[in-house]
């Protein structure tokens, strides 16, 4: 499958990523070359197999609830790149 | 002989007698790393000379009363920085995370303080454990102490490099696709990936958590069964981690193997496998035939299909999980941003080396409306198919035996120009993670240039004490495990 430019910028937008158009052409050139040595995989015939997510049974674990004292907020906002005394800073996004 | 030439079981033995203390063994670890680390780069951070004394100081006042705490109480020991530490920097070796300090510890960190452990430092690797050379972390790469010109493999590389050049006696790595093993083979080391969901995940930073496993690289097999039996168990953090009796790993060790009934693969005997690697990697079978287990050649049909499955689960894995890197939260923040969306990619774009952007890309590609069936589920067929076909051998055989990789350490800057030929060398590695088995890479000799060569032994699932039982019997029978790369430069 060839692999467009375009196909990069798609991905990228949903990646939030923004490549630069040197690192865009290259990207696409060695998806193509990746993708295209995936496809040996369409010799199996599947058909009939169930996809598996995990490899042992897994089960849903329920407990009671029990009330424990939540991470402290403080500490949490140190590693926050813009500081804040109670939340995480972002750019306003409503105008 | 010096302290460093120990293996952590040899050490702590001495410690439990009283013949070395914790504060003892921490000065000649410090001293080690002070001299090598200029030379292969395997910490990214290591901490004040003052903290780990005062951590060996506190082991040796709980021995004083007497209490053992575990066979390698008072041994120093290093951690992947991919494995989140209380207060210490955790940087997964990328840019993004800045000097992101977590406000907690992981759930195997916290076991092995427990235990006794003497945290030197933090461990360089492939950023965000996407690679297969340690070339790929923003501090720069590791080297490997048998060649410096050469890679230590990865993404566990640093973990590797330190305990083969004596910086610590043991160290945790993880393994998403070959990352434990495959960097043991090339330095010289003895590393264990165990089942996965056998030790919790809490608190190591996720690159794909269907396959993400954390295990011991160390100079033996008996020292990964210690590292095993303190750090596996269930744990209610992380609700893959399975209930099953663990433990006893060490005390399991005898030796005696006869009648063992091990596979050897031919599928992975084949076209480019390194005819040192694979004249090494017989040649340990028949270690193992000489002691008693029946080793006799066998089928295992999927190999074709192993590394192409792993790079589209692990890809679209790793797309949704780095996906909350976006310099809010922690971390690092791009400048220069005009809004939300662009403060997000602006971080990412700047934040992420190349080839975590391709993972990323490639994973989210193969998630997107129109290729999820023809790639994603598709990949998660034949992860069935594959799982099967080790069911089948496990069937017949005890243990698998096969290469770990096709050759010994490239150059270093050899596999970054060629992703897909990187990619193709985690071959023997991935589809364990894929079917959750446990396996290990042990030494088992060295190719015409003195670099190490590594036997990998496979178990089925829960088979930790087989893996390690055939592992100590070779290692009771050779010594390339004992092997250094400083005798190698003192020839």
């Amino acid at each position: 499958m060839k692999i467009t430019e375009e196909m990069v910028d798609y991905v990228s937008t949903l990646s939030r990523l923004k490549l630069p158009q040197e690192e865009k052409t290259r990207m696409a050139g060695e998806l193509e070359q990746i993708l295209a040595f995936m496809d040996v995989l369409n010799v199996l015939d599947t058909s009939e197999v169930e996809p598996m997510s995990h490899v042992f049974p897994v089960k849903n674990v329920l407990r009671p609830d029990a009330v424990e004292p939540s991470a402290d907020r403080a500490e949490l906002l140190k590693n926050a790149p813009v500081p804040d005394l109670e939340a995480f800073l972002a750019p306003k996004t409503v105008e | 002989m010096e302290l460093w030439e120990l293996t952590a079981l040899e050490l702590g033995g001495l410690i439990q007698k009283g013949e070395v203390s914790p504060v003892e063994a921490a000065r000649a670890a410090l001293d080690r790393l002070a001299g090598e680390q200029p030379r292969n780069n395997a910490f990214v951070t290591t901490l004040e000379e003052e903290q780990v004394l005062a951590r060996a100081k506190a082991v040796e006042a709980v021995l004083g009363r007497g209490e053992a705490l575990s066979p390698l109480a008072g041994v120093p020991m290093a951690l992947k920085d991919n494995i989140c530490t209380r207060g210490i920097r955790t940087s997964c070796a990328s840019k993004i995370l800045g000097d992101f300090a977590p406000p907690y510890n992981a759930t195997l960190a916290e076991r092995l303080q427990a235990a006794g452990g003497v945290l030197l430092g933090k461990l360089n690797m492939d950023e965000f454990a996407m690679g297969s050379t340690s070339e790929t972390s923003w501090y720069g790469p590791t080297r490997n102490p048998w060649d410096l010109e050469r890679a230590p493999g990865g993404s566990s590389g640093g973990a590797a490099a330190a305990v083969a050049a004596g910086e610590c006696w043991y160290a945790i790595g993880s393994d998403t696709g070959g990352s434990i093993r495959q960097p043991a083979s090339y330095c010289g080391v003895t590393g264990m990936k165990p089942t996965y969901g056998t030790v919790s995940r809490y608190g190591l930073i996720a690159y794909a958590s269907s396959l993400d496993q954390m295990g011991p690289l160390a100079r033996s097999a008996a020292d990964c069964a210690a590292v095993l039996d303190l750090v596996m168990g269930r744990d209610r953090r992380d609700s893959t981690s399975l209930d099953v009796p663990v433990g006893g790993l060490l005390t399991s060790l005898a030796g005696d193997i006869r009648g063992l009934r091990i596979g050897l693969p031919a599928d992975c005997f084949g076209e480019g496998l390194d005819g040192e690697v694979r004249a090494a990697v017989l040649a340990a079978a028949q270690v193992l035939r000489d002691r008693g287990a029946v080793v006799e050649e066998c089928v295992l049909p999927i190999m074709n299909y192993v590394v192409p499955t792993y790079y589209i689960i692990a890809s679209a894995e790793a797309s949704s999980n780095l996906s909350r890197f976006d310099g809010v939260k922690y971390g690092w923040r791009a400048e220069g941003y005009e809004d939300l969306t662009d403060l997000y990619e602006k971080t990412r774009t700047e934040g992420f080396g190349a080839e975590v952007k391709r993972r990323i890309l490639l994973g989210t590609f193969v998630l997107s409306t129109g290729y999820y069936d023809a790639y994603y589920k598709k990949a998660l067929q034949v992860k069935a198919v594959i799982k099967e076909a080790y069911d089948a051998a496990f069937q017949q055989y005890d243990l698998l035996l096969t290469p770990v990789s096709p050759t010994t350490a490239p150059r270093l800057g050899e596999s970054l120009k060629d992703p897909l030929k990187m990619y193709l060398s985690d071959i023997y590695t991935v589809p364990l993670n894929l079917a959750g088995l446990p396996g290990l890479s042990m030494p088992c000799g060295f190719d015409g240039q003195g670099l190490p060569i590594g036997a990998q032994l496979i178990g089925p699932a829960l088979g930790e004490a087989k893996v390690l039982a055939a592992a100590h019997a070779f290692q009771l029978e050779t010594d390339y495990h004992r092997q250094s790369s400083a005798g190698k430069e003192a020839c």
